[in-house]
């Protein structure tokens, strides 16, 4: 038995069929085939399935998809063109890149919706404001460094953007 | 024309010639992971797939009377069932000890073992099949404690390899280098200490997954492909091949990027075998995703160690001799423990001069789930008892536990006491490194009460030199094809598990091609498309794979400067290939575009395709059994300081800071370098203060159970806990290595959890001699040590 929702993912309106027991990140992922957001405990541990949902960081696997009909869901896909041309990534997306912020790469689209977040928000985050902001997002990799450095150079890039 | 034959450790161009090599670049697969384009295992969906799911034992210790899958088989939905009788091979990573089935055959051996496994059109169809699968239990008294193991001949875990053995015992290693004896007796001081090292796991972000497809073929049989989130594709492979009874011809295996590794991803796991049996049995393509929960199960994490240590030095500090005693508990399978067992000693002599040193090291079973290599395999516990020992040491005889180590350093281009070759090593320039830049000399022992710093250092492999099963092959392969448009593709069978392989092999191609990364394509870990490699194990990624690359790059390089030479009526040595452009040396104005180059080259040669291979040196060890393990051909050397506050009320250690210097030979990208050596940082200095993987006993609810499978209850430190990490990279340029690089993935681990037990004594006069350092076992010792008087 699948229940028909209209959704709002990344700027477009879309259906989807899901079993009513689907949370967000099992329609992106396996309804709407948005594999960017990734699954790591599916208890709200982790934070690897960060997206936002009317801009704010939610945590996608335990969010009943049912909630996020009305709002406007936006993914790491859907960062792709947020505030640059299209198909051209966020600063955030191309600082990670540029600084070894992502190794394995898993943690990395639900760390940037955080740091996206924070930084539409807060545009001179401290080092300590960064840390903050991306307390619920878990990397096994890289401890934590190379991702501060990679916010800290977006940050300012979308700071020279502005003035 | 001829193209001489390239040696494969060519002579290193000097430093100013290299273009690529030492800078900053972005990784090659880096935009794809950050723009969520990047496909990982359970990204990928076949038409027609099943959702399989794997039925495991809530018995720590049982036989399997009987299993009665019919109930299962009637749901709707559920297309198959499978169990130990389907697939009654044993496997194992290690060849000399398989003793694992893909779903457990007779018996059980811990809480999580697999029984059985289905295939259903959905999730919640395959849940519910499990659901209404009966298997009938007979329970068997289980063993957890690994001294208990030891001692108790009426349980065996598993059958005597050989009559008399005891089943519980993996492996037993005794060996002894010089006199240990004659060391001890000619000390000015021996000291003594009993250390033990919790267990941990290597959690990584990504859950296991593999995805299964069968597709028939015209002679009758059939072609298996595996997509599995494996460090190991080619031993992934060979096993496949034998527990499916399958020509390994016929097997594809294919690993896409994976979540994070950190040697949990190292041998075959149940998954794939069920993936593929179900895929077999189906005709239907079947995914099988682990929960989290499966994941702190499947575990193959670092070892629990109980260590002895007896270390003798001289005044001026100078070592005399070691002796270890070491009991690892290994948990219900052998997993790479018989390597572990050897691992347990022989890695510990470097980066010091030991005159003698004995370990006797063993390995036992346990109703647990299984241990195996995590990051600094076998090493990371001896490290931590042993350069605990040294600064106690230091501080018997009055000497600064930074000075002490000096005293004792190895040496480069020399034999260690257990005759394993070491080549370049820059472990003085580390220590110098580590005591500027954490301004040492006004810190320790100086800082006031609650607040210390710390030192100790290590030494790691650079990939072992020999592969896990005997064959003289090659140890790594790389093959290289140039196309007409001037574009490299790179095939390889290196796993990217996130440390770069992927990148590195790019960045050798751009080095001597001269082509920019966007023209580099690396076709990666497929085992239909690629030569084989062993995989992202024991640090052999960038020194075995990264000689092969350049190998076949040169090879390459060659054949372009020898067609464009003749083409310009000059010596091939003057042909320049950079930016994309063949230059002459001469004149640069006489350039032509890559790709024109790559015509006449391919014109002259034919298809420009070429492969390189590596292989070790086999004169590198020592003679007698086992000496073979522990043998490198390059090893890293790392020190680290750590700066701690400590609050003695409560008994909780804030890591400061931690400078980390590595000996990585050479930095091919000081970017990708700093991350390994942050990451492995991290990771150490998180189970030094906050993980452990443990288990209930029966007075703290059922025995065997792990005690907090999740991202939560087993606590990875989270941004705000993390210390500040200051990466210090020496380069000691190891003639061996491509453009001298070594490992940078392991080592760095090793020192930060001995440092910051050091700096914990500094900061409040208490030694941890055991992990984790916990706020209340921290607490517990400052009390006692206040309760004595002493502070």
């Amino acid at each position: 038995m699948r229940e028909l929702l209209t959704l709002r993912v990344n700027g477009l309106e879309v259906e989807a069929a899901v079993p009513p027991h689907f949370t967000l990140v099992e329609t992106l992922r396996y309804v709407l085939g948005l594999t960017g957001t990734k699954q790591g405990c599916d208890k709200g541990d982790c934070g690897a399935c960060t997206v936002l949902l009317d801009g704010v960081p939610v945590l996608s696997c335990i969010l009943p998809v049912q909630e996020a009909v009305d709002h406007e869901v936006t993914t790491v896909e859907g960062l792709v063109g947020r505030g640059t041309a299209p198909g051209e990534p966020h600063p955030l997306q191309r600082a990670f890149d540029e600084c070894g912020a992502a190794q394995c790469g898993f943690c990395t689209p639900g760390i940037l919706m955080s740091a996206v977040a924070l930084l539409e928000r807060n545009p001179r985050p401290s080092r300590q404001e960064i840390a903050a902001a991306l307390s619920g997002n878990l990397c096994r990799c890289t401890g934590y460094t190379k991702i501060y450095e990679a916010v800290e150079r977006a940050a300012a890039r979308l700071r020279e953007d502005a003035s | 024309m001829s193209c001489p034959d390239v040696p494969v450790h060519p002579t290193l161009p000097p430093l100013g010639a290299l273009k690529v090599i030492g800078q900053r670049l972005p990784k090659v697969d880096g935009l794809a992971k950050c723009t969520g384009r990047a496909k990982y295992a359970d990204d990928l969906a076949l038409p027609a797939m099943l959702h399989g799911k794997i039925l495991r034992s809530p018995h720590p210790h049982a036989r399997i009377r009987a299993i009665d899958t019919s109930a299962a088989e009637a749901l709707p939905g559920v297309v198959a069932v499978i169990t130990g009788r389907d697939l009654p091979v044993p496997y194992g990573i290690i060849p000399w000890t398989r003793d694992e089935y893909a779903l457990a055959v007779d018996k059980v051996r811990y809480i999580g073992d697999a029984v059985a496994a289905v295939a259903a059109v959905d999730e919640d169809t395959a849940l519910e099949a499990l659901d209404n699968i009966r298997v009938d239990y007979e329970l068997l008294e289980p063993i957890f404690d690994p001294e208990e193991a030891l001692r108790r001949t009426d349980v065996q875990i598993h059958e005597p390899r050989k009559p008399g053995q005891n089943g519980n015992v993996t492996k037993e290693v005794r060996l002894a280098f010089g006199d240990v004896d004659a060391g001890l007796a000619a000390a000015d001081v021996v000291v003594e200490g009993e250390y033990y090292f919790e267990g941990t796991t290597h959690a990584p972000i990504e859950p296991h997954c593999a995805l299964a497809v069968w597709e028939a073929e015209a002679d009758g049989g059939g072609r298996l492909t595996v997509w599995s989130s494996t460090q190991v594709p080619h031993y992934l492979h060979r096993e496949l091949a034998r527990v499916l009874g399958l020509d390994p011809a016929r097997i594809r295996v294919v690993q896409p990027p994976v979540g994070g590794g950190f040697g949990g991803k190292s041998e075959p796991f149940d998954l794939e075998f069920c993936v593929a049996a179900l895929a077999m049995r189906t005709g239907r393509p079947v995914k099988i995703l682990y929960t989290r929960e499966e994941v702190f199960y499947a575990h193959r994490g670092r070892h629990p160690y109980r260590m002895h240590y007896r270390v003798g030095a001289r005044r001026d500090g100078t070592l005399t001799a070691v002796d270890a005693h070491i009991v690892l508990d290994g948990g219900a399978y052998a997993s790479f423990g018989l390597v572990t067992t050897y691992y347990a000693g022989q890695l510990l002599p470097p980066p010091y001069r030991i005159p003698a040193y004995r370990f006797h090291s063993t390995r036992v079973y346990t109703n647990k789930p299984a241990c195996g290599p995590k990051r600094g395999h076998g090493s990371v516990q001896p490290r931590f008892a042993f350069e605990v020992t040294l600064d106690k040491l230091a501080e018997r005889l009055g000497i600064d536990p930074i000075e002490l180590r000096r005293r004792n350093f190895l040496g480069a281009y020399t034999r260690t006491v257990n005759e394993l070759r070491i080549t370049s090593n820059g472990f003085l320039a580390c220590l110098d490194a580590v005591e500027r830049a954490s301004d040492w000399k006004q810190k320790f022992r100086r800082l006031p009460y609650g607040r210390g710093v710390g030192v100790a250092g290590s030494c790691y492999i650079s990939g072992t030199n020999y592969p896990i099963y005997p064959n003289s092959m090659p140890q790594a392969a790389v093959q290289i094809l140039l196309d007409r448009s001037g574009r490299a593709t790179v095939f390889t069978g290196a796993s990217d598990i996130g440390q770069g392989s992927d990148s590195v092999v790019a960045y050798v191609v751009a080095e001597e091609l001269g082509l920019p990364l966007p023209h580099i394509r690396v076709v990666a870990a497929d085992t239909d498309l690629v030569p084989v490699d062993l995989g992202a194990y024991s640090s052999r990624e960038t020194f075995m794979v990264g000689n092969a690359c350049l190998q076949a790059a040169r090879t390459l390089r060659c054949r372009v400067q020898d067609a464009v030479a003749a083409a310009w009526e000059v010596d091939p040595a003057e042909v320049l290939l950079r930016d994309g452009q063949a230059r002459w040396v001469r004149d640069p104005q006489r350039a032509m575009p890559i790709a024109e180059a790559f015509q006449l080259a391919e014109a002259h040669f034919g298809t420009l395709a070429a492969t390189g291979t590596y292989d070790t040196p086999k004169d590198i060890h020592g003679a007698y059994r086992g000496g073979t393990i522990g043998a490198s051909p390059a090893y890293s050397f790392t020190a680290h300081v750590a700066e701690v506050e400590v609050d003695p009320e409560t008994g909780f250690v804030e890591v400061k800071t931690l400078w980390i210097a590595h000996d990585c030979g050479r930095a091919l990208n000081p970017t990708l370098v700093e991350g390994q050596m942050e990451g492995s940082a991290y990771m150490g200095f998180a189970e030094a203060i906050f993980e452990e993987h443990i288990f209930k006993d029966a007075e703290h609810g059922r025995a065997g159970l792990h005690h907090g499978p999740s991202l939560l209850d087993y606590r990875l430190p989270t941004s705000l806990d993390t210390p500040e990490l200051v990466s210090l990279i020496v380069e000691s340029v190891d003639p061996e290595g491509p453009y001298g690089a070594k490992e940078a993935g392991e080592g760095p681990l090793h020192p930060s959890i001995p440092a910051i037990a050091n700096a914990i004594y500094d900061a409040v006069g208490v030694r941890i001699d055991r992990l984790p350092f916990s706020p209340p076992r921290v607490w517990r010792a400052i009390q006692e040590r206040r309760a004595r008087g002493a502070g």
